[in-house]
């Protein structure tokens, strides 16, 4: 086989492999929009972050609003639930997590990891049983204060949550989790 | 598969062996792929290709669409926008099976007019030929029921007229069109049974593709002499042949390319060029766009549906002895399907003894002028219906009609051809001669 | 019923008879933009001053209901921005828009970044967000199309020559009031709503009728196909690989039929 021959071959070889490449990327290339066109689209990711004025409520009362197509519970809770869920020990939790998306994760079940501001008043949750899903009910179960005020209760399964929304008895396994949420302003709370 | 002698595929390991014993798959992916394909092919033979990859981009490209589209006629416009604003890339994709359904009717046109000039219907092809004009048929309704599905104005206008053409047929008319509408007009049933036919009217296609390629995989490829490939041993069928596999793949693929690349330019730099602005109008039942023009591919047969008005004296004289049961209406509709009808019959219309047009020196001239004819009623099908326009529309759907029902059958008595060539192998020795290459490349231009 | 359904019926045939065709008759100026071509860009600034003449001047009669407020952001506002315009945004006709209102008080909604501009029907006006792409500005020559393979599709041209192609003449028509257009080539509803200085430019741009024209028709295009920049360098790569592969195939392809056609190795 003379040198030119070598050569040659080379060429072709690096040719077809030139060419596939080139085919391969283009089905790539095809195929990944295929594939991102099923991920959520613009209005469904301008809902991800919604803003709540939250101006017209008053102590004791709580508003629930849709957040990714979820319930989350926004509470502002008198002296009396922040002082309820206050005296609760460590020890008596059956989960001593915050469940709290802006806190680290292995932060502590206080009260204070749950509310979302320093004073206690705003409590901000996902309305959604750590059990198997159902919304639970306000003001109800055996961790309602005995004005009736504050505490959760599914009433799916029966599972009771405290006033600072963490789970106290019953199947579920975690605390109501707290969403990525903050005061914008006075009156407005960014969720997501 | 072929009558045309090849190797067979020989299952050799023993996981192969026990495959084609139960399932011969492989066997029939290779005698697919493998097949001896006449060596002579020029750049006409790649729109079969073309066309595959056609239907698979619209199978695709409608396939993610259905994810967001909302066939109801108070969402359907909505969520056309949905797609176009919100859908990640959603607007060229929508824009890529917009502008493929030209595509699509740009390339089986093409493959319809080589059919035409090579004599590819003739037998012994008969049958892929009818195979292919059912193709094209399911094509026209899958691309019409889709227009509709934007729900704009000519979608919905277009809808109205043409499901109006089966209501010109006489006594059950009516009844036809009220059955194929869902209701007394163009309504939210409609849009749902169009939108389901849409959906499934592509894989009927796609069946009736295989069994297309099957038709003519069983008679061996035509080929630009019409000269049949010699099938006596295959020491002669490859003097031929070339398989299917690399040769004819590369070749198609790099067509599909070039194809491709314009495609692509037309969709992201002017998508809607071949569209009608009032399809971005939401579709109103109470206002007429001034002008309905069908989208470009269906304007030929548009233009021959519009010519036969009823001072026409053909037209009277039909309505004359049928005692007014084919009105001026009706003889459109049957003129327009009559215009696909001949087309069908052609191979038992066409009366000479050799297929291919270039041996058949007056042919050729009938054919381009055909061509030509062709592109004339494309044209006036967008004109309004008015003179001049309405006296050209009638002469070249006379001469479409006269084409096959009277030059074909005439042609084959009165002409002389020329001689044809007696094989495949001297054509393509012949060809290559006369396109200048030498006998043997020097090796000192390998970049060739 | 049936007599609104007649009546209906009479006002919209009446309203867009002929409106749909204004090609033929009609003269549309080829206006500059700078969008034109397949390397075209938006103007920010000329999207900007065209959604403040829509703001200002259009929306009093015509809504643009599939356009979200929050793509405003792809003209240059900040979220915030965005905000307080949305908040800002007058219903003007609750009944054509009922997801903004309460079921139960009958109240209208503030408008949030994530809803659409409200549709406004009050006064039959088409609505605007596609009016760009359904409009074709150059017909012809004899309906073969080359001029708008040359010149574009030509909808944002059509929407600035009409704003500035008004005649002054006007008549009165069963009862309607119908001004003289040479670019809608005859008589149609629209008053001419520019006169000039009808806005003040944040930017100083004088606000003579073309200006403010073309700027509105810009915008327009943008509120008709908003990704056209993302389409037109889809376009570009995908044009751009399949060059590249077809020289490669061709070559590849070459290269395969050598021995066939020549007899040589490969």
């Amino acid at each position: 086989m003379s040198h030119a021959e070598d050569h040659d071959d080379n060429r072709r070889d690096f040719l077809y492999y030139a060419a596939a490449g080139t085919a391969a990327v283009a089905t790539g290339a095809a195929v990944w929009p295929l594939v991102h066109q099923m991920n959520p689209s613009a209005d469904v990711r301008a809902l991800s972050t919604i803003r709540v004025d939250v101006s017209g409520l008053s102590e004791g009362s709580q508003l629930t609003v849709k957040w990714l197509g979820k319930p989350v519970f926004i509470r502002r809770r008198t002296a009396e639930e922040i002082e309820a869920a206050n005296g609760v020990e460590m020890s008596e939790l059956i989960d001593p997590l915050a469940r709290n998306a802006n806190l680290q994760d292995g932060a502590d079940a206080t009260d204070a990891n749950r509310a979302l501001d320093e004073t206690g008043e705003w409590l901000v949750q996902m309305g959604v049983c750590t059990h198997l899903g159902c919304v639970p009910i306000a003001n109800a179960g055996d961790y309602a204060l005995d004005s009736g005020q504050g505490g959760w209760f599914c009433p799916c399964h029966g599972s009771h949550y405290d006033t600072a929304g963490r789970i106290r008895k019953g199947p579920a396994p975690e605390n109501l989790p707290v969403p990525p949420a903050e005061f914008i302003d006075d009156a407005t709370i960014l969720l997501g | 598969m072929s009558g045309i002698p090849h190797d067979h595929y020989e299952p050799k390991s023993g996981g192969e062996k026990w495959l084609h014993k139960r399932l011969p798959i492989v066997g029939l992916l290779y005698d697919t792929i493998m097949i001896p394909t006449p060596k002579n092919l020029n750049w006409m033979w790649i729109w079969g290709i073309v066309l595959t990859f056609c239907l698979v981009l619209q199978i695709i490209t409608g396939i993610v669409l259905v994810m967001h589209y909302t066939p109801d006629t108070n969402l359907a416009f909505a969520s056309v926008e949905h797609i176009m604003r919100n859908v990640n890339g959603g607007h060229f994709i929508r824009y890529l099976h917009m502008n493929g359904a030209s595509l699509f009717f740009i390339a089986v046109y093409a493959h319809i007019f080589r059919s035409l000039y090579y004599g590819s219907y003739k037998a012994p092809r008969e049958v892929t030929w009818i195979i292919g004009i059912l193709i094209y048929l399911l094509m026209m309704g899958t691309a019409f029921m889709g227009y509709v599905l934007p729900w704009g104005q000519m979608s919905f206008w277009g809808a109205t007229v043409i499901t109006g053409l089966f209501g010109a047929i006489p006594f059950i008319g009516e009844p036809i069109q009220t059955w194929l509408l869902g209701g007394p007009a163009v309504d939210n049933a409609t849009l749902t049974r169009f939108f389901s036919l849409h959906y499934l009217f592509p894989f009927i296609i796609a069946g009736l593709t295989m069994v297309h390629i099957w038709a003519f995989h069983t008679t061996g490829n035509n080929n630009p002499t019409g000269v049949e490939v010699r099938r006596t041993s295959k020491a002669e069928a490859e003097k031929d042949t070339v398989p299917f596999w690399p040769y004819y793949v590369i070749k198609d693929l790099f067509a599909l390319a070039v194809i491709f690349a314009v495609f692509f330019a037309i969709v992201g730099f002017m998508p809607n060029y071949l569209g009608h602005p009032d399809n971005y109008i939401e579709a109103n039942p109470l206002a007429t766009p001034a002008h309905i023009v069908p989208e470009w591919y269906f304007l030929p047969f548009y233009a021959i549906l519009r010519a036969f008005t009823s001072e026409v004296w053909i037209v009277q004289f039909f309505s004359f002895i049928t005692g007014g049961i084919i009105d001026a209406k009706f003889f459109g509709v049957l003129a327009m399907f009559g215009a696909i009808a001949v087309m069908a019959l052609a191979p038992w219309l066409d009366t000479s003894s050799v297929r291919s047009a270039r041996y058949r020196p007056q042919l050729k001239w009938w054919f381009w002028l055909l061509v030509i004819d062709f592109f004339a009623l494309m044209w006036l099908g967008a004109m309004p219906a008015e003179e001049p326009y309405a006296t050209f529309s009638l002469i070249a759907s006379a001469y479409w009609f006269a084409y096959f029902l009277v030059i074909l059958p005439l042609l084959g008595v009165i002409e002389k051809p020329l001689p044809v060539p007696a094989t495949i192998e001297e054509d393509f020795e012949a060809h290559k001669s006369a396109t200048g290459g030498t006998k043997t490349l020097p090796d000192a231009t390998p970049a060739e | 019923m049936f007599k609104k359904l007649t009546l209906a019926g009479l006002l919209g045939l009446g309203l867009t008879s002929g409106a749909f065709a204004a090609g033929g008759e009609g003269h549309t100026e080829d206006y500059a933009f700078s969008f034109e071509g397949p390397f075209g860009t938006w103007d920010e600034a000329q999207l900007q001053r065209g959604l403040q003449v829509y703001t200002e001047i259009c929306s009093a009669c015509h809504g643009m209901q599939y356009v979200p407020i929050r793509t405003l952001e792809q003209l240059g506002y900040s979220e915030e921005q965005v905000i307080a315009y949305a908040e800002s945004f007058p219903v003007i006709d609750p009944a054509s828009n009922p997801e903004l209102v309460d079921p139960d008080t009958g109240d209208v909604a503030t408008l949030k970044p994530t809803d659409h501009f409200p549709a406004n029907n009050a006064l039959n006006a088409p609505d605007l967000s596609l009016m760009a792409k359904a409009r074709a500005g150059f017909h012809g020559p004899y309906g073969l199309g080359l001029n708008q393979l040359f010149n574009g599709m030509g909808g944002a041209e059509y929407i600035a020559s009409l704003l500035t192609h008004y005649t002054g003449d006007d008549k009165t028509e069963a009862g309607a009031v119908l001004y003289e257009n040479t670019t809608y080539g005859g008589y149609f509803g629209m008053a001419p709503p520019l006169y000039g200085d009808d806005v003040v430019y944040a930017d100083g741009t004088p606000a003579t009728v073309e200006q403010e024209a073309k700027d509105v028709a810009a915008f327009l295009m943008w509120a008709a196909e908003p990704k056209m920049m993302e389409r037109q360098q889809a376009g570009f790569v995908g044009v751009f690989f399949l060059v590249v592969l077809s020289v490669l195939l061709y070559l590849v392809n070459k290269r395969i039929w050598r021995p066939i056609k020549y007899g040589t190795k490969a």
